[in-house]
């Protein structure tokens, strides 16, 4: 069910202005690689390559591959769509449809993509809910709107709309920048679970979460404002954290910039 | 990490005090003078607003309760004779009213979603200028416009269907301006959320984006037909007056009532026609008000 991502050469463009250059990593299946680094570095921006959002940016474009499995994402002839129900996002902000209710949001992304089997839509939004552990939250009110729910329980939503695809691979942007820290950690221990079945890679800019739920840890930086942001190190995260192989990345962690 | 040893604070007892009490005359008379100057342009503004609406219930109000105006058309009543009702030309103008906004309404908001969701570069600029000006366009400009093109051009004859298509033009801008903002409202987080869900694009446009926006977009259209149903000018040049009920479109004449209005406006004011006028006039601002309710109405369901 997982896949395993490699970027080789990655350089990422808005328009002409090179955001992001040279990035050379794999992201292994079944495991967390969280995405660190001071704001501006690209980080999210990486992390928006590896579905094909970065192009829905005006001006935004990619050179370099992204592999999923060996499948080139970039390659001649894939459809961004496609990628798109094979990589799913969570973003940093919750962002339930308002005009729909929690099952319809749940269901939202087979919905409009044209199943109608009402059975198993149901089907779906009851393990999609339970996987985000939203399910006893809100079995009583699945006809009630998204948007009433709390910022955390709208972010499980979010989660429980972007598994309801079945996607291999789970995007996720600071997604517990917006909360507080008890639903955060009711997101953290979903990320614990979610990786037996998912690739995960998320983005953080909170140092603890990152050494508590990922495997794997990348450390982005950006030698000065204007140059594009490079991948400084790419280790387990023990050794990211306890003794990494980098100046840059040390200082960082330990709070020294400079 | 080390704790930040906290500061005491000292309060200084001994600093001198600063002189809160001291509001200037001239500063205080500038602020009198500019409160009564607003005050008085609001007023200004609501004197002949207030004026209207008092002579038009008082002289037009009796009939508007009397049932039959709102059942009987003005077949067979003659400028001197009593009786009658308006219903010929409040159907006339619901219907025109209507078929303009089935026209106006899906070119205004696929124009506004083509502008806001994939207009880039030159053609989209160009579009966007166009609609600017067409809004700037004066209401009996398209009326000669639409005259120019089927009457004196094809040699058609006059019908209500050609009045509809001068109104579509002076409503798709307003149309167009009210979708498009609208729809700069709905945040793109909405818009990225389906993408990133496997839907494409026009999918995420249509099941997303616009039941996102469709209060904003319904009190839009509503304000905007409120506005071409008060229209005249295009209606003097291209749809003549009848007393009768008509329902054709395509043929014939089809009373409303801004030629309601305007068909007896030259009679003495002593005879029965006169006091129907007022009457249309209160009808007319009467539907007008209610659309506009119904816009505002809409608008409070709003998601964005």
């Amino acid at each position: 069910m997982a896949k395993r991502i490699d970027l080789s050469d990655l350089d990422i463009f808005y328009g002409n202005f090179k955001a992001v250059e040279g990035v050379n990593m794999t992201v292994e299946p079944r495991a967390v690689t969280a995405f660190i680094g001071p704001s501006g570095c690209g980080k999210s921006t990486v992390l928006r390559t590896l579905n094909r959002m970065h192009e829905v940016i005006p001006g935004g474009r990619v050179e370099g591959k992204v592999l999923l499995d060996g499948q080139d994402l970039y390659g001649a002839g894939v459809d961004p769509v496609g990628v798109r129900r094979t990589v799913g996002m969570v973003f940093q902000r919750p962002n339930p449809f308002p005009t729909m209710t929690i099952r319809d949001n749940v269901a939202a992304g087979l919905k409009l993509n044209g199943l109608k089997d009402k059975k198993k839509l149901d089907e779906v939004v009851e393990k999609s809910l339970k996987g985000a552990n939203l399910w006893n939250e809100v079995k009583d009110r699945l006809d009630k709107p998204g948007a009433g729910l709390s910022g955390g329980q709208q972010q499980r939503l979010c989660i429980a709309r972007a598994i309801a695809v079945s996607p291999q691979v789970l995007l996720m942007d600071e997604p517990c920048s917006a909360l507080d820290p008890i639903s955060t950690l009711a997101i953290e221990d979903l990320i614990n679970e979610l990786k037996e079945k998912y690739t995960i890679v998320i983005v953080t800019h909170n140092m603890q979460q990152a050494a508590r739920v990922s495997d794997q840890t990348a450390f982005f930086n950006l030698k000065a404002t204007g140059q594009p942001g490079h991948l400084i190190e790419v280790d387990t995260t023990h050794k990211i954290f306890n003794n990494p192989s980098e100046k840059a990345t040390e200082d960082y962690i330990s709070g020294r910039f400079g | 990490m080390t704790a930040v040893p906290v500061q005491d604070s000292v309060t200084p007892h001994d600093a001198p005090q600063i002189d809160l009490s001291g509001r200037s005359g001239g500063r205080s008379l500038k602020n009198n003078i500019a409160t009564v100057v607003m005050y008085l342009a609001f007023a200004i503004a609501v004197i002949p607003l207030v004026w209207i609406l008092v002579s038009v219930i008082a002289k037009g109000g009796d009939l508007l309760l009397d049932s039959a105006w709102w059942t009987h058309s003005q077949s067979g009543i003659t400028v001197r004779k009593e009786g009658g009702g308006a219903i010929h030309a409040i159907q006339g103008t619901l219907l025109q009213g209507l078929v303009t906004a089935l026209i106006s309404v899906p070119i205004g908001v696929l124009t506004a979603v083509y502008l806001v969701e994939y207009g880039r570069g030159k053609f989209a600029k160009a579009v966007s200028f166009m609609v600017d000006i067409l809004t700037g366009v004066p209401s009996i400009v398209a009326g000669l416009f639409i005259y120019a093109v089927f009457m004196t051009t094809f040699g058609m004859t006059r019908a209500a269907i050609f009045v509809c298509l001068a109104l579509t033009l002076l409503m798709i801008p307003t149309i167009v301006r009210s979708t498009e903002e609208m729809l700069k409202l709905v945040p793109n987080e909405l818009r990225e959320a389906s993408y990133a869900l496997g839907v494409p694009k026009w999918k995420t446009i249509f099941s997303v984006v616009l039941p996102t926006a469709f209060s904003g977009i319904v009190t839009g259209i509503l304000l905007g037909l409120a506005r071409v149903m008060g229209e005249t000018a295009p209606l003097l040049i291209l749809g003549p007056y009848t007393k009768a009920i008509a329902s054709n479109l395509f043929s014939g004449n089809m009373a409303t009532l801004p030629t309601m209005i305007n068909q007896d406006r030259g009679e003495a004011i002593t005879l029965p026609a006169h006091e129907r006028i007022w009457a249309a006039a209160l009808t007319l601002i009467l539907l007008i008000l209610l659309l506009n309710l119904l816009g505002r109405f809409a608008s409070r369901f709003s998601k964005v």
